[in-house]
């Protein structure tokens, strides 16, 4: 049965050899570098930028970074943070944020962590689709 | 610290999430460019509207 061009060059090109999940996690990691490790330089850039720019903007606007779940909305804050990869362990270790929200640009930085974190998933999930071949 | 004020926190988030939603939902350079606008502007429109919506019903 005859496949489609861009099935039979995924499935014969190098994306297919190493470990294909290494974009996945160090796109997860540090922002951008899933797309680095598969030589989309601007992509990366860009993603970069972009991620750690929300991030750093975010603590700058005092905003909260959930560092432990006490109820349901904390966890799922939490597990939107936990997006940012290192730059969510680093926030921890050097426990930066404020412990609380207490005024309106801090809501707005606890929204741009949170969210910063969400982008970084489907940026490293990107780098996972490009690495197996199903985007070019 | 930094206090932006309501639009330009709307327009930070409208940039750099547009970015990432343009390399991330596209393939090809021009077709993220132009996603990329696509986004930032539904996003900056939906905030104006929005906010002019919310000035008449307090009204």
């Amino acid at each position: 049965m005859a496949t489609t061009p861009n099935k039979s060059a995924a499935a014969s090109g190098p994306s297919q050899q190493g470990f294909v999940y290494l974009p996945l996690i160090a796109g997860w990691l540090v922002p951008g570098a899933g797309h680095f490790l598969l030589r989309k330089w601007v992509r990366g850039a860009l993603i970069a930028v972009s991620i750690i720019c929300m991030f750093v903007l975010g603590i700058a606007m005092q905003g909260k970074l959930y560092k432990s779940a006490s109820d349901i909305l904390d966890l799922l804050g939490l597990v939107g943070d936990l997006g940012n990869g290192l730059l969510f362990f680093i926030g921890k270790v050097f426990d930066l944020g404020a412990a609380h929200v207490q005024m309106t640009t801090a809501d707005y930085g606890t929204k741009f962590i949170v969210v910063a974190g969400l982008l970084n998933i489907i940026a490293a999930v990107d780098a996972h689709n490009l690495r197996t071949g199903r985007k070019s | 610290m930094f206090h932006p004020s309501h639009f330009t926190a709307v327009l930070l988030f409208a940039l750099f999430a547009s970015t990432v939603f343009g390399i991330t939902m596209r393939e090809t350079p021009k077709r993220m460019f132009r996603y990329g606008a696509y986004c930032f502007a539904l996003f900056v429109g939906s905030v104006i509207v929005l906010s002019w919506a919310m000035f008449f019903i307090s009204r």
